[in-house]
């Protein structure tokens, strides 16, 4: 029971814990995500295709056009933000315990980040000249 | 049909580590990427990769109908129905046709 004693306003008692007001961008920027792997998505596969036994010259070769790399650093980025919308949705339906939900979400920043940064660097360093 | 978006998210979440430790391997040199291939090219790796792209054109033919969803259209269950059925015929489809192009390509 809330004690009538407290100095606190009922406003001062309930501020913060409402929503983040994050919501509509999160969906927002997942559909936007979306729409944006559905075209980087499919030359992805036309890269990996045109990769397929190509010796590791030919295979740098292609990986480090300038079109190739631009495509692939738009996917890596477009790919990882959308992957962690989605995980982030699928944590918050399935772990209820606060500790532990809080936990998988930093969790899953962090491997959308590691995995991100990886592809980034290897298409780069591919690109300038390894 | 939901479910299954979710499942092939997450597959696709979790092999995103292959697709991020194959460009490292590219970027490390002839030996790395050599390895590489040869687990990709390997059984095993084949039908990771088979399934990952089953996976991916799924999720993104599924996705198609949440667009369709998302623009106020598709709410009566025969539509719902017609677009379960057309989305696992198509993404089941493309996914072979992708695996015919790179296997006559290669």
């Amino acid at each position: 029971m809330l004690s009538n004693s407290s100095m606190r306003t009922p406003l001062a008692r309930v501020r913060g814990l409402g929503s983040a007001k994050s919501g509509t961008g999160h969906f927002w920027l997942q559909r936007v995500t979306a729409l944006a792997n559905v075209i980087l998505t499919l030359i992805f596969v036309g890269i990996v295709i045109a990769l397929v036994g190509k010796p590791y010259p030919a295979a740098v070769a292609l990986l480090s056009h300038p079109l190739v790399a631009i495509l692939m650093l738009l996917f890596i980025l477009s790919a990882c933000i959308h992957m962690r919308l989605g995980m982030q949705v699928i944590i918050e339906d399935y772990v209820h315990a606060e500790f532990p939900k809080i936990l998988a979400v930093i969790g899953n920043t962090f491997f959308a980040i590691v995995v991100g940064a990886a592809s980034v660097y290897a298409v780069l360093k591919l690109s300038f000249g390894g | 049909m939901s479910i299954a978006h979710r499942v092939t998210g997450t597959g696709l979440y979790l092999g995103t580590i292959l697709i991020a430790a194959w460009l490292v391997a590219a970027a490390s040199g002839p030996a790395a990427f050599d390895t590489a291939q040869a687990i990709a090219g390997s059984f095993l790796g084949r039908l990771v990769l088979f399934l990952y792209s089953f996976s991916l054109i799924h999720h993104m033919v599924g996705g198609l109908r949440h667009f369709v969803w998302d623009l106020g259209h598709g709410y009566d269950p025969q539509t719902r129905m017609n677009m379960a059925k057309f989305s696992v015929v198509v993404s089941a489809a493309l996914t072979v046709l992708i695996w015919i192009v790179a296997l006559v390509l290669r």
